[in-house]
């Protein structure tokens, strides 16, 4: 089966970029922003879009982490999945501005998980979702705020996402379906 | 992980992956809502055929926690007492559809029964079975000398040549069993320090050291030293002549204490006899690590019964 690059090293630095522009435009300012990425790959996504909004407004870059794991509604179905850590920045996240950060949105119920994760550990003002690709298909009334880019899919496809700290190699790439 | 019976299934990785979940369950008791809701609509009862309270509270805040309901069954009170065997027992809480029993038992192997026996479909956990384990005792032990050697850093990490000293009545005791086995697997070096009469037979395949000389045992400063409660329940010979013997030879009292070095870790798995295996001084000095294991007991209980019951363990 062969795989289909989408997105290469400089797109997703591209996207990452306007994405953090955007979300400095809606939030007016760089004040009371949290961003948390969901492991593992939105934990790289979310850091990575710390630091460009850093060096947009200094200081403006809170990366917290969020593990949705015990939240999931799949947990009964599939075999057990170990949880990995939560770490929520200093300040908390009462009356701040959170913005979920993933790598891919596809049925929406990781976000969904990750909101009923969010209620246990405090009340933001507004949660924001920011995702790299949104491949369609969702089984939930969630959408994002900040997409990187759009992939209409088949539902029979993969999409691989690999970032330069975990796998190696900057990528996107579809793989599968009925080609 | 289908059913938790003794640490001496447990190798190396599968220890370490049991104590990282035990982290991320720890992390959960410092948020203002202690509560996941990962094992909602399970049912734990807690089979208790023996005298408990910080176990069984232990196992009950645990899986209260992870928002599991749990069924509190004592064998004071119950049918037990009228003579109800523990094949009925367990059948009638299978049909009760229990999805994990935390099994305590005065006969040692009760909980291995009861998970190959076929009467009841759950996860089974040894919560102390006679004088043969107690695993999640051994695993709070591992997870607190971990966290206070390695900190924040403590993750993914092992106890590669921690030395350990387990003192008192090995003899009876489930906890030195249970520890000897996940210490060592966790690449600790283990020891005992015990009367003669307290040390079983057969202890030669054990991956242990024995000595009979608590001094010398402190003079070798162990990281770890872990004071085992003398069981009076199960004190029916005369294994040491009386109680001040014993606390002079091997009860760690403030000038042995004094002669540890400043960094190890005292342990004890409780209930403490203060004065005698331990003195008040050494259970609430500062290198007591006597409440932190309590503490600790239901993160490590929390990530036992999350990793038992949630999953598809069928499929697998």
């Amino acid at each position: 089966m062969t795989a289909r690059l989408v997105l290469q090293s400089a797109d997703i630095t591209r996207a990452l970029t306007r994405i953090s522009h955007e979300i400095l435009e809606s939030n007016r300012g760089a004040s009371d922003l949290v961003l948390l990425g969901i492991p593992t790959r939105g934990i790289v996504l979310a850091r990575r879009i710390g630091e460009i909004l850093d060096s947009i407004e200094p200081g403006s870059g809170t990366v917290g982490f969020l593990d949705v794991t015990m939240y999931r509604d799949d947990l009964a179905k599939n075999p057990t999945r170990a949880p990995s850590p939560t770490q929520i920045p200093a300040g908390g996240i009462d009356g701040k501005t959170v913005v979920l950060v993933d790598d891919v949105l596809y049925s929406g119920r990781t976000i969904r998980a990750a909101l009923d994760a969010l209620n246990d550990i405090g009340r933001p003002r507004a949660v924001r979702l920011a995702a790299l690709v949104d491949r369609g298909h969702r089984e939930l009334p969630i959408r994002a705020d900040f997409v990187g880019k759009n992939l209409p899919t088949s539902s029979s496809e993969r999409i691989n996402v690999r970032l330069l700290e975990v796998d190696g190699v900057d990528e996107i790439t579809i793989e599968g379906g009925d080609a | 992980m289908r059913h938790l019976l003794s640490t001496r299934d447990l190798g190396r990785d599968e220890a370490v992956a049991i104590l990282d979940v035990a982290e991320d369950m720890a992390d959960v008791a410092d948020r203002e809502i202690k509560k996941l809701p990962a094992l909602r609509g399970k049912t734990v009862v807690n089979l208790f055929f023996e005298d408990s309270t910080r176990t069984r509270i232990s196992f009950e805040a645990a899986a209260k926690r992870l928002s599991a309901d749990v069924i509190n069954f004592s064998a004071k009170g119950s049918s037990v007492s009228k003579g109800e065997s523990l094949k009925d027992t367990a059948q009638t809480l299978a049909a009760m559809g229990a999805d994990a029993v935390v099994v305590r038992h005065q006969a040692s192997g009760a909980p291995s029964v009861l998970a190959q026996s076929g009467w009841i479909d759950a996860g089974i956990v040894n919560a102390g079975d006679g004088t043969h384990e107690h695993p999640t005792q051994a695993l709070l032990d591992a997870f607190t000398i971990r966290r206070r050697l390695h900190g924040a850093s403590a993750r993914g990490r092992d106890l590669d040549g921690v030395t350990v000293t387990i003192v008192g009545d090995i003899l009876h005791s489930r906890v030195a069993r249970s520890n000897v086995w996940l210490l060592s697997a966790l690449g600790a070096h283990v020891s005992f320090v015990a009367p003669a009469t307290l040390v079983p037979i057969g202890i030669r395949g054990w991956p242990v050291t024995v000595g009979y000389d608590l001094d010398a045992a402190i003079a070798a400063k162990p990281d770890v030293v872990m004071m085992l409660r003398i069981q009076g329940e199960r004190m029916n010979a005369a294994f040491f002549p009386t109680a001040r013997e014993y606390a002079r030879q091997w009860g760690l009292d403030d000038e042995r204490l004094a002669k540890l070095p400043a960094s190890s870790l005292v342990m004890h798995p409780g209930p403490m006899n203060r004065g005698l295996e331990i003195s008040a001084k050494a259970a609430d000095s500062a290198q007591s690590t006597v409440l932190e294991q309590v503490a600790n007991g239901v993160s490590v209980r929390m990530a036992v019964l999350y990793l038992l019951l949630s999953g598809n363990a069928g499929e697998k």
